[in-house]
């Protein structure tokens, strides 16, 4: 449920990309500045929580799998 | 006086030829070192080229693009800086434009440079920087040079589809940042940290103004811009004084509370351009540094980088707009109405420059730089060219304020962007009959309309990419059966604005 969501969110974002494969999306440059931050509120909006300034790193972002933790890991904090 | 750029670099070395002058994440170089292997890569350059020829150099975020630059400028020849980020197709294009002396890459980027489809020498840095430099060829183009030959060409996009090289030279970017210097007191103690990729004008504002001020420059990556832990333990612990960054990444900064656990301590000076500034975030950037100084910069790439300036001196509610300020000296701005008629207070007109930071026009084009660089239509007297700037602004208490553009030029994500070029490249797409680009401010977002027998979106996104730099692809796509057509049988801006797009306004 999470996950289909989250891609959904990806989906819009980069219709081009292939998330599933990635796992480096931040390091090789795949995601930039806009995506990024478009990202981040879209994440916020649809899984209610709040993406804090510790929680924007690379590693959080650099693939699909890393990304759910994120926000698993909010959700339990919530 | 100084007449070339070059003149900061030798006073920098002979001032404290030990000073570290650009560094990036990895390296870094003194002002000696640059000196020395810049001008070994003028003796191999100025041995192909007679000079105030074009050099294309294929730039990244490390200090050998730099030091490239200044060697371009002793070989007596303009650099054209290409970014490896922009596709390989744009690249072309841009190469074919130019048809450079040669390209200068890196060792690690010749595949990349073999791979482009043009008849350009290769010449790799590192291979450069080891000949020996030859004194007596240097002193002389030294000594042929003058102050209006070109120093670089900088590729904007153009409307017609094909990107546009505004040549500029010595004298204009001496003028910028001599009146830089005198307007926000810089000195050699300043520290910058460079935001802007160098195929971009607004790194030319850090680059000279480090050298004129015998500064230094520290290269910040675009990754820790979108990463503002590490952006700040960065800033700090090369105690940054200065930024002259793009809105978009203060935007950033401020977009993800970027100042919440520390802030960059050594900032005192934070000067932003490239689009209008969101009071909110500049209003983030003073609560967290309320001592430092901050000024917004307005100006295009034609007339060398800025042409006027507005320090901050007061709070700004969220309903308001930051004036773009007053001219800087040696520089006149002023507005013309439709009529070519000077503007009553209050009144709208475009927003017209003269003065010594004129760019030389567009490269090889000469009928769109007629168009934008014209007679003064105030001075019937004598030959005088002012620049017109598509912009249209206004007076008010006299502050010069931005209003909006005259065409479909956009501002996005710092960029620059003529939506007839993305159209162009949807044009040429056989699957594609007809589409149209509308920019929606609100949203910071490229919507693009198009008409084909079935619904493709990724289909195009793949396509553009070939052709088009990530920032110019549009956000959002709509697929229709059948563009609207307006009266005069043109696609029907107004219409899809009001029915597609959320908010409206664009």
């Amino acid at each position: 449920m999470m996950r289909e969501e989250l891609m959904e969110i990806l989906e819009r974002l980069r219709p081009e990309l292939e998330f599933e494969k990635e796992d480096k999306l931040i390091d090789d440059g795949i995601l930039d500045s806009f995506d990024l931050v478009s990202l981040i509120g879209e994440i916020n909006d649809s899984f209610d929580v709040e993406v804090s300034f510790d929680d924007i790193e690379p590693e959080n972002f650099n693939s699909v799998e890393a990304m759910l933790a994120l926000i698993t890991k909010l959700q339990e904090e919530e | 006086m100084v007449c070339n750029v070059l003149d900061y670099l030798e006073a920098g070395v002979r001032r404290h030829p030990d000073k570290i002058l650009f560094a990036d994440e990895k390296h870094e170089v003194t002002y000696k070192e640059c000196m020395e292997n810049a001008r070994r890569i003028g003796t191999v350059i100025a041995g192909m080229s007679q000079g105030r020829k074009p050099v294309a150099v294929l730039v990244d975020r490390g200090v050998e693009s730099l030091v490239s630059f200044m060697g371009c400028i002793y070989s007596g020849n303009f650099y054209v800086p290409i970014s490896k980020e922009i596709p390989e197709k744009r690249m072309e294009v841009i190469l074919k434009q130019v048809s450079p002396v040669c390209l200068i890459c890196q060792g690690k980027d010749r595949e990349l440079a073999e791979k482009l489809e043009h008849k350009t020498e290769i010449c790799l840095y590192e291979e450069m920087a080891l000949k020996e430099p030859k004194e007596e060829l240097l002193r002389g183009i030294r000594e042929g040079h003058l102050d209006t030959d070109p120093l670089y060409a900088i590729y904007t996009s153009g409307s017609s589809g094909t990107p546009k090289g505004v040549l500029v030279c010595h004298r204009s970017v001496i003028d910028l940042v001599e009146q830089f210097a005198v307007c926000f007191q810089l000195d050699e103690h300043e520290i910058f940290g460079n935001q802007a990729p160098f195929d971009f004008d607004v790194s030319v504002k850090d680059i000279y103004s480090t050298l004129r001020n015998g500064a230094t420059l520290y290269i910040v990556t675009k990754k820790m811009i979108m990463f503002p832990k590490k952006l700040i333990a960065y800033l700090n612990e090369k105690r940054v004084t200065t930024l002259i960054w793009a809105v978009s990444a203060l935007a950033i900064v401020a977009d993800f509370k970027g100042m919440e656990k520390d802030v960059p301590h050594s900032l005192k000076k934070i000067m932003f351009s490239g689009e209008v500034m969101p009071v909110k975030v500049l209003n983030y950037w003073r609560e967290k540094l309320p001592d430092a100084m901050y000024v917004n910069l307005y100006g295009p790439t034609e007339i060398t980088c800025n042409c006027t300036y507005y320090i901050i001196d007061r709070d700004f509610g969220l309903d308001e707009t930051l004036p773009i300020g007053k001219a800087f000296p040696n520089t006149e701005v002023f507005l013309l109405n439709e009529k070519n008629h000077l503007v009553k207070d209050e009144e709208v007109g475009e927003i017209c420059v003269r003065g010594t930071s004129l760019a030389l026009g567009y490269y090889r084009n000469l009928e769109a730089t007629d168009r934008a660089f014209c007679q003064n239509p105030m001075n019937p007297d004598y030959p005088e060219l002012m620049y017109r700037t598509g912009d249209l602004g206004r007076y008010r208490n006299g502050e010069l304020y931005y209003v909006t553009r005259k065409d479909f030029q956009i501002k996005h994500m710092g960029h620059r962007i003529e939506l007839g070029e993305i159209e162009a490249v949807l044009d040429s797409l056989d699957y594609i009959s007809r589409s149209c680009c509308i920019y929606n401010k609100e949203e910071n977002a490229i919507y693009m309309f198009y008409q084909a027998e079935e619904a493709c979106d990724k289909r195009i996104i793949k396509d553009l990419q070939i052709y088009l730099p990530k920032y110019m692809c549009p956000n959002r796509y709509v697929y229709l059966e059948r563009l609207p057509l307006n009266k005069n049988g043109k696609i029907d801006r107004i219409m899809l604005k009001e029915r597609y797009i959320c908010h409206g306004e664009s």
